[in-house]
């Protein structure tokens, strides 16, 4: 701990607007509702100003308020719902590659279909796609995908073992490009014949 | 000796997304990385999986509201001193 609880406080507030986007855009994936966000934001960092003494080592200040956020909305997830919910049984198969429904080897060296097909990606294609993943596959893969944390990491976040992390990203991912394509097909943002003309892309 | 260059692509792509996401290791990550290079359709599958993680990465910071930064402010300046390590929901 530092001298005073000034410089706590101060040390805290830097720490905690430094990683407040990122707060904020893991609560906004897990809650999927603006308002809700903000309060679990706000929640998880008023935990952790009272847990601060438990933090050892101040450099890891982000996983650890990560942890407090996404305990947070687990637990208020339980109160809630009154039980957790339902994790899929299946957390193996259901494989889905958007590579494999995008490539085309056989097409002349100027075309790239797949480069293609996530030139025209954006930001709320992603988005709704990480929505509409069932929980269990949501928080893997925001924790690791959108904000980066390492299996370990996310492993004892969720307090799952890893073995349990991968499956969980393996299917969740596969659940994300599955959505994608059918976005894709939904929107029209499938490569077509004109895109792949020369001097089009 | 066995021959450095045995992996195939099924279990090269078995072991993809896990080479890409920086946890494989020692002789796996080697195999990964040397089947890469001497096998183009791998090649450009690992490459559109990276550039579909790096669009995912581009998610990890969201705009603040500046009424949320605010409140955060605001919130942080009523903080007293914190209780000695009482255990913050980990």
């Amino acid at each position: 701990m530092s001298a005073s609880p000034d410089d706590d406080r101060l040390w805290f507030e830097h720490a905690t607007l430094a990683v407040l986007p990122d707060l904020v855009s893991t609560a906004l994936r897990l809650t999927r509702n603006r308002a809700d966000a903000e309060d679990l934001v706000a929640d998880a960092i008023a935990r952790a100003w009272l847990g601060l003494g438990s933090l050892r080592e101040r450099e890891r200040f982000r996983g650890w308020i990560f942890r407090i956020l996404t305990n947070l909305f687990l637990s208020e997830r339980r109160a809630h719902a009154g039980r957790p919910e339902e994790e899929p049984l299946d957390e193996g198969g259901a494989e889905f590659s958007l590579f494999e429904r995008l490539h085309q080897p056989f097409l002349l060296w100027w075309s790239s279909p797949e480069q293609e097909f996530l030139d025209k990606l954006v930001r709320e294609d992603l988005t709704r796609a990480i929505d509409a993943l069932p929980e269990p596959f949501r928080l893997v893969v925001v924790l690791a995908d959108v904000q980066g944390l390492s299996y370990q990491a996310v492993s004892e976040t969720l307090a799952v073992p890893v073995g349990t992390v991968r499956s969980r990203l393996a299917r969740g991912r596969a659940l994300l490009q599955r959505a994608l394509w059918a976005h894709a097909c939904d929107a029209g943002l499938r490569p077509t014949a004109q895109d792949r003309k020369p001097g089009t892309a | 000796m066995s021959n450095p260059t045995t992996i195939n692509c099924e279990e090269a792509l078995r072991l993809l997304a896990t080479y890409l996401d920086g946890e494989l290791h020692g002789a796996e990550h080697e195999h990964v990385e040397r089947h890469l290079k001497i096998c183009r359709s791998c090649y450009s599958r690992a490459e559109f999986e990276r550039r579909l993680k790096a669009q995912f990465d581009e998610l990890r910071r969201e705009e603040i509201q500046p009424a949320f930064e605010q409140r955060v402010r605001q919130l942080i300046s009523e903080f007293t001193s914190p209780a000695a390590g009482e255990p913050a929901d980990e």
